[in-house]
């Protein structure tokens, strides 16, 4: 009997968190692949400290991402957030070079902040469709970002040591943008989990009507969720700046589709309503794995966008199989309830 | 050959949880116009829908002219040439009428393209042979309703159909848009096609139809030419039932007035609405399905606007602009459509039952997740929601269960006035009746209830008043000692002159 119960737990468990287990399962096998592939000197400790640093971009923005598309948005323009937030710092770096690194953070962020204002404005409060609001506050930044630098880059020449350590520097060994990952991993588990507004986000994506219906302020939640994402892109765009140790006006172009085809690996609902800050963690890891690793196996430059947009694809066939399946089983339960009356 | 175009013999269709149609007949002779009658959730819709192959009965036969069919889909029906204009006209607004009257059977030239000069000027013949004056290269969108009726009439000549099927077709128009669709009807059986023609107005039925067929809860009560029947006999064979032991409404005394609406109006979909409710009172709202009773409702709660008129709740004028607003001044809807507006169905139970009162679990870290469960499971309990346990997804629950799930939620809140609408549609029995235990307690510890239904039995047990709304007013309020079904019915289809002389 508990022994029945155990395997009925282990089964919810499993069929709750499929995409996540799907995921783990995935990123081993690439990860046994690549270690095969390269005679066994790929998992090493300085080669997986590389790949977390390559990926923490990522992830960060990802989760930002991943609360707007949640709420049952979209935001094209964090690509272009990054690229303005990393280039007002930038700028305020060459030309004060006493400021503290943390005022820097603050600037990088606050930029982000208003961006991610103006683009929830646009979308909650005029109701413009997501798609087609953002893609026009990502063009508008991105001519904003040209307008400020004047055409210029800020190149490391420009930049203190101490600025660039954040990209080089460790804590207990680990990368320091790896730490800010973490940071803003452990903010949106804690966030979209445990808060109020968390699960405010979830029933607007859900259902708009219901929310509404259920007293929920439809538009400070969907508002606040561009807020939030853009914040967290300004962030991510002072990194941007500290790893390439440059800020110009393309950086960060086309960051935006990377970190939606993570989110979307993570098993997030496109249509909003569903999905978890660990698929999410996940997805952007195999992405960040499938762009970093592909080079190092010897696989062609000409297959290695392929071969990621084919894990993708799959990827998503399999998740839409697998809640068809689970869709039709709450069903059958139902029935079976009904009988059972 | 059979007498009958279309037959349809102990027909049978169930939906998780309710029986939609209990082994009903039916039958259509050439040349008819036979009216179909009955209250919302007859069993009208389903069956249009099973004989256009939208449903697919369980049970029973159907027979065009004579010979047995099993229809898969719609494009089955078609061919056989039955074809059905719906309430809410199916058309394609950014279209052409062209394009509308053509959709599906497109014609083409000798080189395989859609040859639009013989569709226009087929489509011009069409219309003008209907009688009316519509150019083809209108836009649907730029049409009014009754127009694009007459489109959706084209359409079903177009396509060579026997069978016409209308679903309330009258329900969206004026008087003389009425008599326009009548000729037009008349002139469809003058040219030997059959017509169902589904409709809550009296009128209509003795204005065109030959005979008339009533379903009432999902049977088949019976049918009558048009000169042997009466008002009384189609009033009593629509609501007629026998009302079960199911309703347990307690005696309440009344408290002062909490909710007062004076003068509501909203252009196109309500005018001049004034009722009231006290505390530990009921008040049914009633009437057809579009007479606006929801509209007024959801204007009261701030979903939807309105243009004059005022709300006082406890005496205090106010004007909502968002349901939280009213939720915080104590008043809470439950919304007709449990599925899309009352439920999020891929949460779990406890979930849903939170959702409105989230701050009721304000902790440091967030949401108190143990203090959420325990009133979960103690709402579930209170309720009797047949669950496995708090943890399960709403969706796994049949429709009964899912209604107290949205019943627990507003119940979790801190609230004083409920407005339900429709608490119990779709659910079956067992479930209705705690629904109607819950409601009565609720009076009892207080609550001033608004409660709107379609459904006249349950109207008239649980209510202490009963007002009925009329294409966008309230005509009239109704002691719950003065009111019985057919009173109801005849102010609900505003024929109560006419209808009540001979009950009098």
């Amino acid at each position: 009997m508990t022994e029945n119960m155990d395997k009925q737990k282990i089964r919810h468990f499993l069929s709750d968190h499929s995409q996540e287990a799907a995921l783990v399962l995935i990123i081993l096998a690439v990860g046994t692949l690549v270690q095969l592939r390269t005679g066994g000197s790929f998992l090493t400790a300085s080669n997986l400290n590389e790949l977390m640093r390559e990926a923490s971009m990522l992830i960060m923005v990802s989760i930002g991402m991943m609360i707007v598309i949640v709420s049952g948005g979209i935001d094209l323009s964090v690509g272009s957030v990054m690229g303005l937030s990393g280039m007002i710092a930038a700028l305020v770096l060459r030309d004060h070079r006493q400021i503290p690194i943390a005022a820097l953070f603050l600037i990088a962020m606050g930029v982000g902040l208003i961006c991610g204002t103006i683009t929830g404005f646009v979308v909650a409060k005029l109701r413009i469709f997501p798609l087609i609001g953002t893609l026009g506050t990502c063009d508008i930044l991105r001519g904003v970002i040209y307008l400020f630098s004047k055409g210029e880059w800020v190149s490391q020449t420009d930049m203190t040591e101490n600025f660039l350590a954040i990209s080089t520097g460790t804590f207990l060994g680990i990368n320091y943008m790896v730490w800010f990952a973490v940071i803003v991993v452990v903010f949106g588990f804690v966030f979209m989990g445990h808060t109020r507004f968390g699960r405010h986000i979830y029933a607007v994506g859900n259902s708009e009507a219901n929310a509404r219906i259920s007293g929920i302020n439809t538009e400070r939640t969907k508002w606040a969720a561009y807020m939030l994402s853009g914040m967290i892109a300004g962030l991510a765009g002072l990194l941007w700046v500290c790893k390439y140790a440059c800020a110009q006006g393309t950086s960060a172009t086309g960051f935006e589709l990377n970190v939606i085809a993570s989110v979307v690996l993570g098993g997030v609902s496109i249509t909003g309503g569903s999905g978890t800050v660990t698929g999410v963690v996940l997805g952007s890891l195999l992405f960040g794995m499938l762009s970093n690793i592909l080079p190092l196996i010897q696989v062609s430059s000409f297959w290695q966008r392929a071969i990621r947009g084919a894990v993708i694809l799959i990827s998503v066939i399999i998740n839409a199989l697998v809640s068809r399946r689970a869709a039709r089983k709450a069903l059958e339960r139902r029935e079976q309830n009904e009988t059972n009356e | 050959m059979s007498e009958y175009v279309l037959e349809l013999r102990d027909i049978t269709k169930r939906f998780p949880g309710v029986v939609a149609l209990n082994h009903v007949q039916f039958r259509l002779k050439k040349g008819e116009i036979h009216a179909l009658m009955g209250e919302n959730g007859a069993g009208k819709s389903t069956l249009i829908k099973v004989i256009t192959g939208v449903h697919k009965p369980d049970e029973g036969q159907m027979l065009v002219n004579g010979e047995e069919v099993f229809f898969q889909n719609t494009n089955d029906s078609a061919a056989k040439s039955i074809a059905a204009i719906y309430q809410h006209s199916t058309t394609y607004v950014h279209l052409s009428v062209t394009e509308n009257i053509f959709i599906g059977h497109e014609l083409k030239n000798r080189f395989g393209l859609l040859d639009w000069q013989e569709m226009h000027r087929r489509a011009k013949e069409l219309l003008v042979s209907l009688g009316s004056g519509i150019d083809p290269h209108t836009l649907m969108g730029n049409l009014s309703v009754a127009e694009q009726q007459v489109v959706e009439i084209s359409k079903a000549v177009s396509a060579n159909a026997e069978i016409v099927i209308m679903d309330e077709p009258t329900a969206a128009l004026s008087k003389r848009e009425c008599e326009e669709l009548y000729r037009i009807t008349e002139q469809l059986r003058s040219e030997g096609k059959s017509i169902l023609f589904i409709s809550h107005r009296l009128e209509d039925m003795y204005r065109l139809a030959n005979s008339v067929t009533v379903f009432r809860d999902a049977s088949y009560i019976g049918t009558w030419s048009i000169e042997e029947v009466t008002n009384e006999i189609l009033v009593q064979a629509m609501v007629g039932r026998e009302i079960k032991d199911l309703y347990p409404k307690a005696k309440v005394t009344l408290g002062e007035t909490a909710l007062e609406v004076k003068g509501l109006s909203r252009t196109g979909y309500f005018r001049n609405v004034s009722f009231s409710v006290r505390k530990g009172e009921i008040l049914g709202l009633t009437g057809l399905v579009g007479a606006g009773r929801s509209e007024v409702c959801q204007a009261v709660c701030g979903l939807t606007p309105y243009d004059s008129g005022e709300v006082l709740l406890h005496g205090q004028s106010v004007r909502f602009t968002h349901p939280a607003q009213a939720m915080k001044k104590k008043l809470g809807y439950l919304p007709e459509d449990r599925q899309l507006q009352g439920l999020l169905l891929p949460w779990e139970i406890y979930q849903n039952e939170t959702l409105s009162s989230l701050e009721k679990y304000k902790s440091p870290a967030g949401i108190n997740k143990k203090k959420e469960c325990e009133d979960g499971e103690q709402l579930s309990a209170r309720l009797s929601v047949k669950d496995k346990n708090i943890f399960e997804k709403v969706s796994a629950l049949s429709g009964g269960n899912q209604q107290k799930v949205v019943l627990a939620k507003l119940l979790n809140m801190d609230l004083d006035v409920l407005i339900l609408d429709e608490p119990t549609k779709g659910v079956d029995v067992g479930a209705k009746s705690q629904i109607y235990a819950i409601m009565s307690e609720l009076a009892v510890s207080g609550y001033a209830i608004v409660l709107i239904s379609s459904e006249m039995p349950e109207i008239l047990a649980m209510s202490d008043r009963i007002a009925v709304m009329h294409e966008g007013t309230l005509v009239k309020i109704l002691d719950r000692q003065e009111a019985t079904q057919e009173k109801m019915l005849a102010y609900a289809m505003n024929s109560a002159d006419d209808m009540l002389k001979g009950g009098d």
